[in-house]
């Protein structure tokens, strides 16, 4: 006979076993079981936010920035309502998450009792699965499984919902035998065929382009290592979504730059032109396809994924190779040195063609922007931030909106799991949390939230919690008194009409962060720009910095909506250039 | 063309759409239908009709049956979603116009007529093996199985005939042959 155990031990004996070394929560009268029980057991240790969100996405920083899940702890109610954004963040980035809320007593549920939710109806559009634990013996099946749930597969979220009364209740506790490999949710299910395929399919190519996603960040930095294998070993040029940036190193001369809506003018026009188009790891996001009737015309496509689900969801494609990332690639780099194909040599007359034409596109030079004396330009103020952090290992975290893709721009990734962006949902005031979580994770490392003064706003209340535990984590906001995409959008496609995008009634930051307890730093102008980074990076506690950017910069080069890969919009230098010939004007 | 406002791409031109009809094995557990249902609500997916019931007490499995129109390509993402969902451990679909299923579905109708009628109504229903459940000399509850646009015909037509209420059960599917579903 084993030892019984309350169900709050039982939580805690789980996150033990499952090597937990960190959560992030809120409590509330519903989880006070398990708080009570918080200190029995050290190592859990336990990151006390500032409003559950905030939980939600520290959880999602810290999961991304080690590959392990993220652990949130949260009460019933308002509590549970309040993660519901950062699970649903989660759930369209693919982000482990392991989220465990109090509920009340089982004998309350239904009655509308004090702080009562349905919770799990709540977030079950919005997590790969939950549960509702209504007897004490099925906890530690359910714990184990919420984590194997999350990380095997596409990772995501999940949610386990404890009574109260369930968390006094006692059981013994055993880690549950892998019985049935949940249903069978097999994940690698390709063939050496289909690898054969996607050879011969590659030497056979002669305009050929990698597309990749965040998938490779998620299956781990083998993953990584294979990719960078196996574009060097083709040849081949390679792009990169929003999600993807570090899992190829940016500076690198066969990388063109991300894609998509706000990608370079060379990785969009080689999606277009390309005949062979070989997706690994990414979705087909409308922010990266445009219009799907002349998404990459000319291409035979191949998609490479862990989740049958994206394959054919969007754009149809000639092969589907369904399986990690990592497997993937490695097989197919072992057949190409076992059929002792070299592709770059056999490929280089055909592909050099290709190659010259992307260096053609390459000369618009399409991230260029006007740069000023007087202004911060709020991409000189990233490109100066990349410069003077780009010697040590940084780790890059972001809000939505403009900011967010001069970042993806201008800042080189050489690593993976050091680029922490709301891609999918797009939630304003997910980079401060998120940065907390990654500095939890990291506590030596640099880590910088490049932020828009709006999107910060919006979760400014966890300065609290990075000075609590000491994370000495850095705001970088672009401040442009706008919100800068709204007002980019007002402007070209709503006559100007700037539509409560101006951010009245700002507070002073330089105050804020003072009154927060941590430094604040101003710059205005571009002279200044760099004494006062390199300040702000020499700082060994919480900053915000508060950077004065440009007011009407618009964030380019664009594919309006609507539009193909092959027109889009170049930024102003490029605009002037082509007055009359200036087709992308009215394009927007 | 119109110039768009939207940040979002226009929508391209919707394909054909088909019948289809899911078979699907779920454990019994609470919130499943929930789960099943919420993924063609919040997909946008449509349900024509849907039965579910346990059907192994033992292995605590129910089979929910769904009938849906879609273009080819989203019958396609309801499989490959409803696969992805943790309590479901297998799906099939079959095309409406599949010969080697068959498909059948049950009807409750109540018709409160005088006799002629009622007699006239028994008789509208003889292809579709009435079974007459309940009789007094005003009114008859029969029961039928049959396709369901036979159903939907049937119905119509005994409107005339004093048809006062329909109950359906929504249609259940099975392969015809040795063959099963995997």
């Amino acid at each position: 006979m084993g030892n019984l155990y309350s169900g709050a031990e039982i939580v805690f004996k789980c996150l033990e076993d499952q090597k937990v070394e960190y959560i992030f929560g809120y409590p509330g009268g519903a989880v006070l079981p398990i708080y009570d029980e918080l200190k029995n057991h050290p190592t859990v240790k336990h990151i006390l936010v500032r409003h559950e969100q905030g939980a939600g996405h520290a959880a999602e920083g810290y999961a991304r920035s080690t590959g392990k899940p993220g652990v949130v702890l949260v009460t019933s109610g308002p509590g549970a309502t309040n993660v519901v954004t950062a699970l649903t963040d989660a759930y369209m980035d693919s982000v482990p998450l392991v989220c465990i809320s109090g509920q009340v007593p089982t004998h309350l549920i239904g009655t509308d009792a004090f702080q009562e939710c349905d919770t799990t109806g709540i977030t079950r559009p919005c997590t790969k699965h939950n549960w509702l634990v209504k007897d004490i013996k099925d906890l530690p099946r359910i714990m184990h499984e919420a984590f194997e749930v999350a990380t095997t597969g596409r990772p995501g979220p999940v949610l386990v919902d404890i009574p109260k009364d369930i968390q006094f209740a006692k059981a013994k506790y055993s880690i549950p035998k892998k019985e049935k490999k949940l249903n069978r949710k097999i994940s690698n299910r390709f063939s050496q065929k289909e690898i054969d395929q996607l050879i011969e399919l590659m030497r056979k190519a002669s305009k050929p382009v990698f597309y990749t996603g965040g998938g490779v960040i998620n299956s781990g930095p083998k993953a990584t290592e294979l990719l960078r294998e196996l574009v060097s070993l083709t040849g081949f040029p390679i792009t990169s979504t929003l999600q993807g940036l570090g899992a190829y190193p940016g500076d690198d001369s066969q990388f063109l730059g991300m894609l998509g809506m706000h990608g370079t003018y060379e990785a969009n026009n080689a999606m277009h032109d390309c005949d062979l188009l070989i997706n690994i790891g990414a979705r087909f996001d409308d922010r990266i396809t445009g219009k799907i009737d002349e998404f990459s015309p000319k291409s035979k496509k191949i998609h490479i994924d862990i989740d049958p689900s994206s394959i054919n969801k969007i754009v149809k494609v000639d092969l589907s190779i369904v399986g990690d990332v990592a497997e993937v690639i490695s097989a197919t780099a072992k057949t190409l040195k076992k059929k002792n194909l070299n592709l770059k040599k056999l490929n280089k007359q055909k592909i050099s063609k290709w190659w010259q034409q992307i260096e053609k596109w390459k000369t618009k030079q399409s991230l260029n922007f006007i740069n000023s004396d007087t202004i911060i330009k709020p991409q000189h103020a990233v490109q100066r931030l990349y410069e003077l952090t780009k010697n040590q290992d940084t780790y890059i975290t972001t809000e939505v909106g403009q900011h967010q893709m001069w970042a993806a721009q201008h800042y080189k990734f050489s690593k993976p799991n050091r680029w922490m962006t709301s891609g999918g949902l797009g939630t304003m005031g997910y980079g401060l949390p998120a940065a907390v979580g990654v500095q939890v994770a990291h506590p030596k490392k640099l880590v910088i939230d490049i932020a828009g003064e709006a999107s910060v706003l919006m979760t400014m209340q966890e300065m609290s919690t990075a000075v609590q535990y000491d994370l000495p984590i850095k705001i970088f906001i672009l401040n442009n008194q706008y919100m800068g995409m709204v007002r980019q959008w007002q402007e070209l496609l709503h006559e100007k009409n700037y539509s409560e995008s101006y951010s009245e009634a700002l507070p002073d930051f330089v105050k804020l962060a003072e009154a927060y307890g941590c430094v604040g730093i101003r710059a205005k102008s571009p002279d200044e720009l760099d004494e006062k980074i390199q300040e702000m990076i020499n700082i060994d506690r919480p900053v915000i910095f508060d950077c004065h950017v440009d007011q009407d910069e618009n964030c380019y080069p664009m594919i309006p909506s609507g539009k193909p890969h092959n027109q889009m919009l170049l930024g102003p230098k490029d605009q002037d250039e082509n007055k009359i010939t200036g087709k992308g004007k009215a394009l927007v | 063309m119109v110039k768009s406002k939207s940040a979002y791409s226009t929508p391209s031109k919707l394909g054909k759409l088909d019948t289809n009809i899911f078979v699907i094995w779920v454990d019994n557990e609470t919130g499943v239908l929930a789960r099943v249902v919420g993924l063609f609500s919040g997909r946008g997916y449509n349900i024509e009709s849907l039965a579910v019931a346990e059907i192994d007490h033992k292995e605590n499995l129910s089979r929910v049956t769904i009938v849906t129109t879609g273009t080819p390509q989203v019958i396609e993402q309801i499989t490959l979603q409803l696969k992805k969902l943790v309590p479901v451990h297998k799906v099939a679909n079959f095309k409406r116009e599949d010969k080697k299923v068959i498909f059948k579905e049950m009807a409750l109708l109540k018709i409160v007529a005088n006799p002629a009628k009622i007699k006239k109504a028994l008789n509208a229903c003889k292809k579709y093996n009435p079974v007459i459940l309940d009789q007094t000399n005003k009114s008859v509850v029969i029961q039928i199985t049959a396709l369901r646009r036979d159903i939907d015909n049937v119905t119509k037509n005994l409107k005339l005939l004093g048809l006062v209420s329909t109950s359906r059960t929504g249609a259940v599917a099975m392969t015809r042959g040795a063959e099963i579903f995997n």
